[in-house]
Parts: structure tokens; C-alpha cells; sequence
């Protein structure tokens, strides 16, 4: 180990002080100093309590720590399509969104559908900079035909199974996806849409669609899938559905009749989806344009009341970057998605908390205690003595401008470039060590 | 990206009523068997990504009555054969020295697109299911030679308005002067969302109740292999919306029968209609002329 006199040491103790900490997991809102060490939480306690010396101290006064957030949902297209995004240029974006953890997509090039692609994945030549945890294909080759090795996949680091991208169509298909996710305590993760509504559509059908005339998918296309599977969660003891990215009314309400019903079923929704509807698309802006698309205002505000009332379970950002020559194209041509990494928090803030009065604590719990129980990411989304050491500090009142061009991801497919917010990331820690500070 | 150049036309949805007034004004001023060289020098591209008679040619007709030279490229026998994008079309039209690029395009908001990355003018020669701006103008160019004004009109537009860029167009059109419009057709043409396009909108499903009293009655064509996918038969559509002598009989007596072409005789219209007094298709299509006229002088900045 090198300790010339100039030559930082690695720090083995970070203390945060003066901070005030939310972890809804742990019931806790209050200001707390945390003591990290060896990579775990060593020490949770009042102001000043914490006793001894540390190798690094952290001064979080007017801020709020915050267990790591963690991003259900990601597409950091390795491997295969490096030109949009890499693991590396993608963590590097989600550290700076103040994101811990984030669960990758399986629909790159190839799909990851075996657990050598899994394994890869989480091999640190690829470069993670925070943690990284796979979703395998649920098919083989997301085809929607012969399910994976879910068995294998898992033993390899898989943390659920899904299509996505595509739905699990097939009711026979995931039926049995939700049988053997049952067996193995394995969520199966829904992209819903009824393809076969949707077909050469580009944006959610209504007056915005007729009147730019684009083809459109209708609202029924998400919920009726969701309603099938929710169905049929309820008939597989034991099984686990997540349904992705949830943007309509009507499958909110399939996902509560599930909950009520005590069936295991979770969502997630994005930030865009709680922020924009179909109108800003306006004259062709492909940057509006993802899958699923903007909705309704009634569907906006069917999210709003689900997220403040614990309908929903986690925000999840469905970072999807693309090169610009994939949206500078005819809007019915442009790729589908938006990056989301570095404006998640922002969003949930300046929408959800400034507007509309969401407790930070509900807010902070969707991007932690939430997506960790969706997952089973056991030891992470709280900071309980003995935990992993990732935490998010975040200052909730700080005034920013949000610039595409500056982005960390390589890809600057965003709506919301020179977006004026409140709420931003001050530091990013995984595994006890910096790996984002606001300069 | 930028703002579209000044001269261009991507729709009629957001052109204000003084400046569609200001280009009818300009179109009956235009004479095209009387050449004004206004455009003189002015290199105008028409890019057809589509297939067209009546636009391409009376754009053509227009650039040259104003002293414009033209170029034609289309969708085969061009670098699109070789997947081109529209931008780098654009870019590369653009460099040759094009002043002015009228569009058609199969996909709703192309112009939309080269407009924003080029600082010429673009024409929208129909994009889509959209808009086709110029169809729009003309029509209301014809509905004015024959009412005197917008005033009080009713008008009525039946078959597939979906799919139809011509619809849409005039939808905005002519309830920007208070027109009122009434839709027809199955719900398969005429969903209920239809209304929503503009104020003074109202959906009919009864062809009775969509004549009654109208002054102005826009066929649409209706594409067979369109009606293949759907619930409603070629037969169905035929007895419940053609347009015949009898039903005709049901308008003003002085309304006009207008069809932005082509006609199809014996489906969306008989012969008789097509071909009968009221009818000013042949009209419509001689004024395509003299308004693209208007649209290409305002383009290029030589309005006056």
C-alpha cells in the first residue's frame, strides 16, 4: 500500500455530520450523524454523539442524507450498442443523479438471456462506478416464446427476469414465468402493452394524436396486460410481478385490486410519466417521444395520487439514451425513450414535493426502501447499522438549471435541457467512498 | 434547433385568419397564364417522398409562372433509395443551392423536421396524416369564388377524416372564420376524437343529418384497401355514405360538392354528382395553381 506523504489514503471511516437524515425504512426523519466504515454502516446517532475519530469527515449541514438511491430500471446498452451508452458513462451519470444502485435491461445486443451475459455484466472491467445489478430476459432472446434459466441466471447475479421492451404476451408464457419466478423468489418485471394494439404507433391516442396524425396507442393497450397478469398473480401463490414503468389510470387500478387482493404485486413509475403528458409533445419533438408514451392529464394525475398514497412502489427512471441521428429522424421513425439519470430527483422534488406537497420522506422512500423490497436487495435502501454503506446527501432546496450538453451519459436525448428546478445531489457515496461530489 | 424560415408553410392549424385572408388576397392576384417573374433566380426543390398529380405538377406550374427554376426529386431514383434521412437530404438540397423546398412526405411532421435544421423556407405539400396546407388554401380559395364570404357556412366533410391530411386542414381552415362543420362517416373514418380538432367541430354517424341545410360538402377519398381491415363492408360504406343526386337534394340548393381528388366514380361519389352542376372539383383543381403561387411568393419574400 503506498502512504507517501502526498499520496491520499484510501479511507477506511467516513463520517457525515450535521446532516438531517431520512431513512423511512429505519421510521427515521431527523438530523443524525452516520459513521461508515469498511464499506457497512458502523454507527447511526444523534448530533455529536458519535465518539472516536474518522479518516474523513463529511460536513452535511442543511442537507439530507439519504440511504442510496436505487434505479429499478436502466438501459446502459452494454452489450452492443456502446455508441449510446456504456456502464461506464452510464454510472458515472446515475452517481451524479445520486443513484447507489441501478438495474440494468436485458434488451441490448445480444439479449442478455444466459448467466455468462449476466456474469459479464457484472464484471468490474466493465467499469461500474456504483452498483450494478442485472435483469436477465425472461425468453430466450426476449422472443416471448421459451423461457430463460431462471435458476441459472439468478445463481449468476440476476435480480428478476423480463422482457422489456417488449411485453410477455403469451398468457401460457407468463404464466409459467410467474410458476417458476414463484418457485425461485424471482420477480418476473412486465413491460406492458398489447403489441398487437400498438403496432406502428409513435404516442398515446387522443386529441394529440389525431391532431398531428400519428398513429396512437390506446390507454387499454398497458391495462389490459396489467390486469391479465395481476390476475394471474393472484392465482400463483407466491409469485412476483412488477409492472414497469405504469402510466395509466386504468392499470392502477388493476395493480390495487392486486394489492388489496394481498397478491405480490409492485410498480414502478418514471418521472416523465409524472411530470408530462401527451400535448408537450408538441410539433414532432422526438424528445417526448418513449414507450410508453406520455399520457393523458387524467392519467397524470391518477399517478400523482398513487405515488402520494403508496399505490406505487418505486420511481424508476427508464434511462433509455440514443445517438442523436436515432432522433433527428421523422417522429414515427425516432427511437422510443429518454435519458433520466441526473433529473429524477429534481423532477420528484420541483413536481412532487414543491407542487405538490408530497413529504420528503414518501418521496425519498421511492427511491430507496421501495425499490429495495421490489428487489430483495437485502442490506441496501436503509441506512441500518450494518448495512451497506451507500448513501445519497442531497440538498432539497438548492436552485439549478438542467443542461443536456453537460450530461454524464453519452447520449442527450432529454425533454427537460434548460429546465429550471429545485433539488439537487451534493454527494454520492457507494461502498463508503465518494463517487460523486458537487463541485 | 431553430425556428422555421420565415415563408414557411407547415400547416394551417397555427396560421392566424389575417394571414390566410392575406394569401387568398395574394392567390386571386395571381394570373398563371399571365408570367410575373417575381421569382426570378429562384431555385426551387420540390422533394416528393410520395406520389402526387395534382400538387406536384400545379406547385411546378407556379414556381415556373413566377419565373422560379425547379428540380424534382423523388423518393426512387434519388440518394432516399440509398436511406438518405430527410435531414441529410435537406442539408444536401440545401447546399446545391435550393431557396426553397417544397415537401411531401409519408410521415406526419417531416417538414416539421427539415424546417427546424434549415434556414430556408419549406412548403408542407402534404405530410402524412397531417396536414396538407395547400389543399386547404385552395379549397377555401374555391369555397370564396363561389359564397361571398365565410359567413354563416356550414359546411360538410364525409368519408375516411383520419387518415385524411386534407380533412385536418381544412378542419383548421375554415372554423378559424366561424364555419361550422359537421363530420361523417363510420367510426372507423370518424372517431369520436375528431371533434376535438378545432371549435364548431360535430361528429355525425348519419349522412341525413350531416346534408340538412349544408352549403359546402367535401368528399373524401376512401382508400378500398383501407375499408379491408375494418368492420364496415365496401357495400356498407357505399349504401350509407356515397354521395348521390337523391341525397344531394338534402343540402342548400346552391351548395357546392368539392373532392381534393382523386375521385373514385362509383364509391365515395356517382358520376352524376362528380360530374353535375353543383360539383367544383375541376374547379378546385384549377385553383391549385394560383394559390401555390401566392404560397411560393410569400416563401420567398416577394409578397407584394
Amino acid at each position: 500500500m503506498l502512504t507517501g506523504k502526498n499520496q491520499r489514503r484510501e479511507s477506511a471511516s467516513l463520517l457525515i455530520k450535521g446532516g438531517h437524515l431520512i431513512d423511512p425504512a429505519s421510521k427515521i426523519n431527523a438530523p443524525m450523524d452516520i459513521l461508515l466504515r469498511d464499506g457497512r454502516v458502523a454507527e447511526v446517532a444523534l448530533p455529536n454523539k458519535i465518539r472516536g475519530g474518522a479518516d474523513e469527515k463529511f460536513d452535511a449541514r442543511d442537507l439530507i442524507v439519504s440511504p442510496g438511491f436505487i434505479d429499478l430500471h436502466v438501459h446502459l446498452r452494454e452489450p452492443g450498442q456502446s455508441y449510446k451508452e456504456t456502464i461506464a458513462t452510464g454510472t458515472t451519470a446515475a452517481a451524479a443523479g445520486g443513484f447507489t444502485s441501478v438495474c440494468t435491461m436485458p434488451n441490448t445486443a445480444p439479449v442478455v438471456d444466459t448467466a455468462e451475459w449476466v456474469s459479464w455484466l457484472r464484471n468490474a472491467e466493465r467499469g461500474a462506478v456504483v452498483n450494478l445489478f442485472p435483469i436477465a430476459a425472461a425468453t430466450r432472446g426476449s422472443r416471448g416464446g421459451t423461457l430463460t434459466d431462471f435458476a441459472a441466471l439468478q445463481r449468476a447475479g440476476a435480480v428478476a427476469v423480463t422482457d422489456d421492451g417488449k411485453p410477455i404476451l403469451d398468457d401460457d408464457v407468463m404464466r409459467m414465468a410467474l410458476r417458476l419466478g414463484a418457485e425461485l423468489n424471482f420477480p418476473v418485471v412486465q413491460h406492458a402493452e398489447d403489441s398487437r394494439l400498438t403496432e406502428n404507433c409513435s404516442m398515446h391516442a387522443g386529441p394529440t394524436s389525431f391532431r398531428l396524425g400519428l398513429r396512437a396507442m390506446p390507454a387499454s393497450a398497458e391495462a389490459q396486460i396489467v390486469d391479465r397478469d395481476v390476475t394471474l398473480a393472484q392465482q400463483i401463490r407466491e409469485s412476483r410481478l412488477h409492472v414497469a414503468h405504469l402510466s395509466t389510470s386504468d392499470a392502477l387500478k388493476a395493480v390495487r385490486r392486486g394489492k388489496r387482493a394481498r397478491a405480490r404485486v409492485t410498480c414502478e413509475v418514471t418521472p416523465h410519466h409524472f411530470t408530462l403528458i401527451d400535448e408537450n409533445v408538441g410539433e414532432y419533438d422526438t424528445n417526448f417521444k418513449m414507450n410508453p408514451p406520455l399520457r393523458s392529464a387524467t392519467d397524470l394525475e391518477a399517478i400523482l395520487v398513487a405515488l402520494a398514497d403508496g399505490t406505487v412502489d418505486a420511481i424508476a427512471t427508464d434511462h433509455a439514451p440514443h445517438a442523436p441521428h436515432e432522433k433527428q429522424v421523422e417522429f414515427e421513425r425516432a427511437a422510443f425513450g429518454i435519458t433520466g439519470l441526473e433529473t429524477a430527483l429534481a423532477l420528484a422534488i420541483t413536481k412532487l414535493h414543491r407542487e405538490q406537497k408530497i413529504p420528503l420522506p414518501r418521496i425519498v422512500e421511492l427511491f430507496t426502501a421501495g425499490p429495495a423490497r421490489v428487489f430483495d436487495l437485502h442490506g441496501r435502501g436503509s441506512l441500518a447499522r450494518g448495512n451497506f454503506a451507500d448513501v445519497t446527501i442531497f440538498d432539497p432546496k438548492k436552485r439549478w438549471t438542467f443542461e443536456a450538453a453537460k450530461s454524464r451519459s453519452l447520449s442527450h436525448n432529454t425533454p427537460f435541457d434548460g429546465w429550471p428546478f429545485a433539488g439537487k445531489v451534493v454527494a454520492t457515496i457507494v461502498a463508503g467512498k465518494f463517487v460523486y461530489r458537487l463541485e | 434547433m431553430n425556428k422555421p424560415a420565415r415563408g414557411s408553410l407547415l400547416g394551417i392549424e397555427h396560421l392566424d385568419a389575417k394571414e390566410i385572408l392575406g394569401l387568398l388576397k395574394l392567390a386571386r392576384r395571381m394570373n398563371p397564364l399571365k408570367a410575373r417573374p417575381l421569382l426570378r433566380g429562384k431555385r426551387i426543390v420540390l422533394l416528393f417522398y410520395e406520389a402526387s398529380t395534382r400538387t406536384r405538377s400545379s406547385f411546378e406550374f407556379a414556381a415556373k409562372s413566377l419565373g422560379a427554376m425547379t428540380t424534382l426529386v423523388q423518393s426512387s431514383g434519388s440518394s432516399i433509395e440509398k436511406g438518405e434521412s430527410v435531414l441529410d437530404t435537406g442539408y444536401t438540397l440545401r447546399a446545391v443551392g435550393a431557396d426553397c423546398i417544397v415537401i411531401r412526405h409519408p410521415s406526419a411532421g417531416a417538414p416539421h423536421l427539415m424546417a427546424r435544421h434549415l434556414d430556408i423556407p419549406v412548403i408542407n405539400a402534404g405530410d402524412g396524416m397531417h396536414e396538407h396546407p395547400s389543399q386547404a388554401l385552395l379549397d377555401a380559395f374555391t369555397i370564396l369564388k363561389h359564397k361571398k364570404s365565410f359567413k354563416g357556412l356550414q359546411a360538410t366533410i364525409i368519408g375516411d377524416i383520419y387518415h385524411s391530411r386534407v380533412a385536418r386542414s381544412a378542419c383548421h381552415l375554415l372554423t378559424k372564420f366561424g364555419v361550422k362543420i359537421i363530420l361523417c362517416g363510420p367510426p372507423e373514418f370518424v372517431p369520436d376524437v375528431a371533434a376535438t380538432l378545432a371549435p364548431g367541430l360535430r361528429v355525425t354517424r348519419h349522412i341525413e343529418d350531416a346534408l340538412r341545410g349544408t352549403d359546402v360538402i367535401m368528399l373524401l377519398r376512401v382508400q378500398k384497401e383501407r375499408l379491408a381491415g375494418q368492420k364496415i363492408r365496401l357495400q356498407d360504406y357505399i349504401a350509407r355514405y356515397q354521395m348521390t343526386t337523391a341525397r344531394l337534394k338534402l343540402a342548400k340548393r346552391d351548395a357546392i360538392v368539392m373532392h381534393p381528388g382523386p375521385i373514385i366514380r362509383g364509391l365515395e361519389l356517382t358520376a352524376e354528382v362528380a360530374d353535375g352542376p353543383q360539383s367544383v372539383i375541376v374547379d378546385e383543381v384549377h385553383n391549385g395553381v394560383p394559390t401555390r403561387m401566392a404560397i411560393l411568393a410569400r416563401a420567398l419574400g416577394k409578397a407584394k
